[in-house]
């Protein structure tokens, strides 16, 4: 199965300002848990890890590294 | 059972005596293996060939055993092994069986688990060991081995390279000698001597943090279980493994940052109240060892060099997360053991030598990446690594799939040798020989079944024993007269070991027809039927095995030359599947 990338939100606004909610009240790095904790959740909802590896790529291949790789 | 009394083999000095070659110095033969190195690893390789009929001559730099703190995780999969070589019982006898686990975040427990969920098998998951205990007990059964000569305080310092063998100058007391062999297995440990006289290096990565080991003897209402702890209250922001070992010995494990002071840690007054945090300040406990450490996950490019062959922490070293340095050493040595043993009796071809380098290259790859994941789960390497190594931890008391990716070292479990080249593959799968599922494909470790032999509770790893055996599935006297004389005919040329498994009791039918064969045979009942479950195995099914204990071929009819062309890949030797195999 492909990463789905087509239009598939059945509330889009409603959940983009759920997603923004989520963070109310949350300084920088408690929000760094918040969005670990829903990341995990959600790969594991989708379970697949080719999905998962295309997801990861098509995050990734947006932000440029901002520093050397360690060896 | 006969109480013995209790050795200190951490006491213990074994005396130097001068060699064949040191009292005759013109005197110098040309043995078939040399052994570099009396720890648990060069132990069992010279038992295992002793076992084979190999003469071997075992040397140590030193004059003791092992002692404080090292490995004390003894894998069931090594268990199998000394049960094999003669002194399982001892070690299973005197160690801490402990399946169950807990994991705690903070002051909470996470889950609990249990490593080894199923019934079945003669050994637990892992037992908890002293290695000066492992150490003592193979080198006792060593000394009953008339074919090993040990050779204490006696030190390589050169090694030279000849045509027909390899020479290697040993230092002993006296003076220095000249120790030849054919074959040269080079169990010197991590900091391997051999390694650095032949100018060859075991390349990785160093991680940046400290431990802190405290072995503590207390009398304590801890149970046996092994617990771990991410950030608990009386170690903060660092992880901490307590486990129980023989004799009231506890092991904990201090996580302490890259910043500790190894030499300061190390003192009584850091490492008493360390402790004390942990186990509350009613106990009264001494500490029996304490140690610092760092590690290393780095391996050899190649593990065969030549007429030399390096084995257990000499070739590869991973973090102690898992247990998978001694464990893994152990089965280095069982699979190298055999093939040497093959070559040098003329069974095989000194290419199957390249094997043992192929498989353990391959299984010591599958070591480190699990000790590397479980590596940087435990000392999490950047903000974001932590946040989501926290997030797991968060998730998993509530949610059985976090659970699942907690990852406090994944205890040693035997590498299936999928790629080895002395595998046969399955046949395609036909409607009247379906496809086999389950673990048990070539190049698995065999698992082990309950079994009744004679009426008597069995195992069957013990029945398979330390040659090439074929298991089938199927009563004799149920299967046809020419199979029979066909198997029993190759059983006799190859030193084959044939196990007839059955659901059923041997009839007097079984018996006859096994009488009437000439070769070493077995009946074994399936009583539980675990056997053909855990081998998916169908009326008929056959599963050649090697003397490692590893699959290397089955099939759901047995056909005698079939199984000859296995044993001939098994061992080695050109076979013509060559082309059949590539497809």
């Amino acid at each position: 199965m492909n990463l789905n990338t087509a239009p598939n939100l059945s509330r889009p606004d409603d959940f983009y300002e759920a997603l923004i909610d989520m963070h109310r009240g949350l300084d920088d790095d408690a929000s760094q848990a918040v969005n670990a904790r829903l990341i995990l959740l959600l790969c594991n909802h989708i379970g697949g890890h080719d999905v998962l590896l295309e997801a990861m790529r098509s995050a990734r291949a947006g932000v440029a590294p901002t520093r050397a790789e360690a060896a | 059972m006969n109480q013995t009394p209790a050795i200190d083999y951490q006491q213990q000095r074994f005396a130097w005596t001068p060699c064949a070659e040191e009292q005759s110095p013109g005197h110098a033969p040309v043995h078939p293996v040399v052994v570099i190195g009396a720890g648990p690893i060069g132990l069992t390789c010279a038992i295992d060939l002793a076992r084979q009929g190999i003469a071997v001559v075992l040397v140590d730099d030193d004059d003791t055993l092992s002692t404080g703190s090292r490995a004390i995780c003894f894998a069931k999969r090594t268990l199998d092994i000394f049960d094999r070589i003669g002194c399982g019982q001892r070690m299973v006898d005197k160690g801490v069986g402990c399946n169950p686990g807990k994991v705690f975040l903070r002051d909470q427990a996470v889950y609990e688990f249990d490593l080894l969920p199923e019934n079945g098998h003669a050994r637990p998951a892992f037992i908890n060991l002293q290695q000066y205990y492992v150490e003592g007990y193979l080198l006792e059964q060593a000394q009953q081995c008339p074919n090993i000569a040990l050779r204490w305080k006696s030190k390589v310092t050169a090694i030279a390279h000849h045509e027909d063998h390899d020479a290697l100058t040993v230092e002993t007391p006296q003076g220095s000698y000249q120790l030849k062999a054919q074959y040269v297995v080079a169990a010197d440990g991590s900091r391997s001597p051999l390694r650095k006289m032949m100018g060859l290096e075991s390349q990785g990565h160093t991680f940046r943090d400290r431990f802190l080991i405290a072995d503590v003897k207390m009398d304590a209402p801890f149970p046996a279980e092994r617990w771990f702890w991410f950030d608990p209250p009386f170690h903060p922001q660092q992880s901490v493994l307590l486990h129980r070992q023989p004799d009231d010995v506890w092991r904990i494990d201090f996580q302490l940052g890259w910043d500790a002071d190894p030499v300061l840690e190390k003192t009584p007054e850091r490492v008493i109240p360390r402790v004390r945090a942990l186990l509350g300040q009613d106990v009264s406990f001494s500490l029996e060892w304490v140690s610092v450490y760092t590690f290393s996950c780095v391996r050899m490019e190649r593990f065969r060099h030549g007429r030399v062959l390096f084995v257990g922490d000499a070739a590869h070293c991973v973090s102690p997360f898992g247990a998978r340095g001694a464990n893994s050493g152990i089965q280095d040595a069982e699979n190298l053991a055999w093939k040497l043993a093959h070559v040098l009796q003329g069974k095989a071809p000194d290419g199957l030598l390249d094997s043992y380098a192929s498989e353990r290259e391959y299984a010591a790859d599958e070591n480190l990446l699990n000790s590397t994941r479980s590596t940087d789960f435990i000392t999490p390497k950047s903000a974001v690594s932590r946040a989501f190594r926290d997030a797991v931890l968060g998730l998993a008391r509530e949610h059985a799939f976090a659970r699942r990716l907690v990852n406090s070292g994944r205890l040693s479990l035997p590498s299936t040798l999928d790629a080895s080249p002395l595998n046969t593959p399955d046949l395609a799968a036909t409607p009247a020989a379906p496809a086999f599922s389950g673990p048990m494909r070539p190049g698995a470790p065999c698992c082990d079944a309950p079994l009744l032999h004679a009426g008597q509770a069995t195992w069957l790893l013990p029945q398979l024993g330390d040659r090439f055996a074929l298991m089938v599935f199927a009563a004799p006297a149920q299967t046809p007269a020419s199979t029979l004389q066909a198997l029993a005919t190759l059983a006799q040329q190859r030193m084959l070991r044939l196990l007839f498994i059955s659901e059923q009791a041997a009839t007097p039918a079984d018996e006859q027809v096994l009488t009437g064969l000439r070769a070493e045979t077995v009946q074994l009942q399936d009583i539980e039927r675990l056997a053909a479950q855990r081998y998916d195995a169908h009326p008929g099914s056959c599963y050649l095995i090697r003397p490692d204990q590893h699959v290397s071929a089955r099939w759901r009819n047995a056909d005698a030359a079939d199984i000859e062309q296995a044993l001939l890949r098994a061992t080695g030797h050109a076979t013509g599947t060559e082309q059949a195999l590539a497809a």
